[in-house]
């Protein structure tokens, strides 16, 4: 019973994926994510991994993008995502440590580092306005899938509740960045054009 | 001067109303400190006048702004930083976090 509602929910995540505009390595991504769902319950120092490879793949996206960019608004967003997703993972750290828990490595935090590095691989040969388009329509998808999967899966499967309201608190912000990323890519076509 | 105990407070959220010396002209003028925790904009329980001024602390893990919606004020509130700004007219204004859209509020002047 409990296998079937979390496959649905990675069901849910890779059809959402499926309808967007970012193939390719953000499929992957999904995929990684799906894995949570449907791979045995996760416990709550694989779900702690999860959720610190989740943000600390999102700084390394910001770092680059803060190479790449010369537009200020996407500068100004993926400041933001570094300076928001490194804060986040610095109390998680503290949270752990409280917890004296010990994150554990696992299949799908390892899946998302392979994804994301590839991903990184294909933003890096952009340039221009090509780079800062694909740099934000990631960020856009890459935020719903971690929401859904946080939703979905990691806070329902955390025991510990002060994990769960920490996990919480990570959704709160990443539906923000989305939000942020879904108006920028709105935006950004009138931005490229002054 | 004098204090005034916080009206109302929401989990982490608190707000206070300290009275102020009085202006040239003799309005009393009050500080209504909001903090800003858990990517929300406490709620301005005292009642706002011109003149006062509205101090956000900012408690929460993330940097965020008060930004008017009219312009009227732009103020950067990194982490455990504050900013003020003080009320020059009557009316409704909203505000909102430049970095976290989602975070919103108004302000409701009296004169």
């Amino acid at each position: 019973m409990e296998h079937r509602r979390t496959l649905g929910v990675a069901q849910k995540i890779t059809v959402n994926l499926g309808r967007s505009f970012v193939l390719g390595a953000a499929l992957c991504v999904a995929g990684s994510l799906a894995m949570a769902g449907t791979m045995a319950k996760l416990n709550d120092a694989q779900i702690a991994h999860i959720a610190y490879t989740a943000g600390k793949i999102d700084v390394e996206a910001a770092t680059l993008a803060l190479k790449m960019t010369h537009n200020p608004a996407v500068k100004a967003f993926a400041e933001e995502m570094e300076r928001d997703h490194a804060s986040v993972n610095k109390h998680a750290l503290v949270l752990v440590e409280t917890l004296k828990m010990k994150p554990e490595d696992n299949d799908t935090s390892k899946a998302l580092v392979v994804a994301a590095t590839q991903k990184r691989q294909e933003l890096s040969k952009l340039s221009g306005a090509a780079f800062d388009s694909a740099y934000i329509q990631n960020e856009v998808t890459y935020h719903q899938t971690v929401n859904g999967a946080l939703e979905g899966t990691l806070i329902p499967d955390a025991q510990n509740s002060e994990l769960k309201a920490f996990l919480k608190t990570g959704l709160k912000l990443f539906k923000e960045h989305q939000m942020h990323a879904e108006r920028l890519v709105n935006e950004l076509p009138r931005s490229l054009a002054r | 001067m004098t204090a005034r105990a916080p009206k109302a407070a929401r989990g982490a959220i608190a707000i206070c109303a300290i009275s102020l010396a009085s202006l040239a002209w003799g309005a009393e003028s009050r500080i209504h400190v909001i903090d800003v925790d858990g990517l929300a904009f406490g709620p301005a329980s005292e009642v706002l006048h011109v003149n006062d001024i509205v101090e956000w602390v900012n408690q929460d893990m993330f940097r965020h702004t008060a930004t008017a919606s009219d312009g009227s004020f732009d103020i950067d509130l990194p982490t455990g930083g504050k900013g003020r700004t003080t009320l020059r007219q009557a009316g409704v204004v909203s505000y909102f976090c430049r970095f976290h859209p989602g975070m919103k509020d108004r302000l409701e002047v009296a004169p």
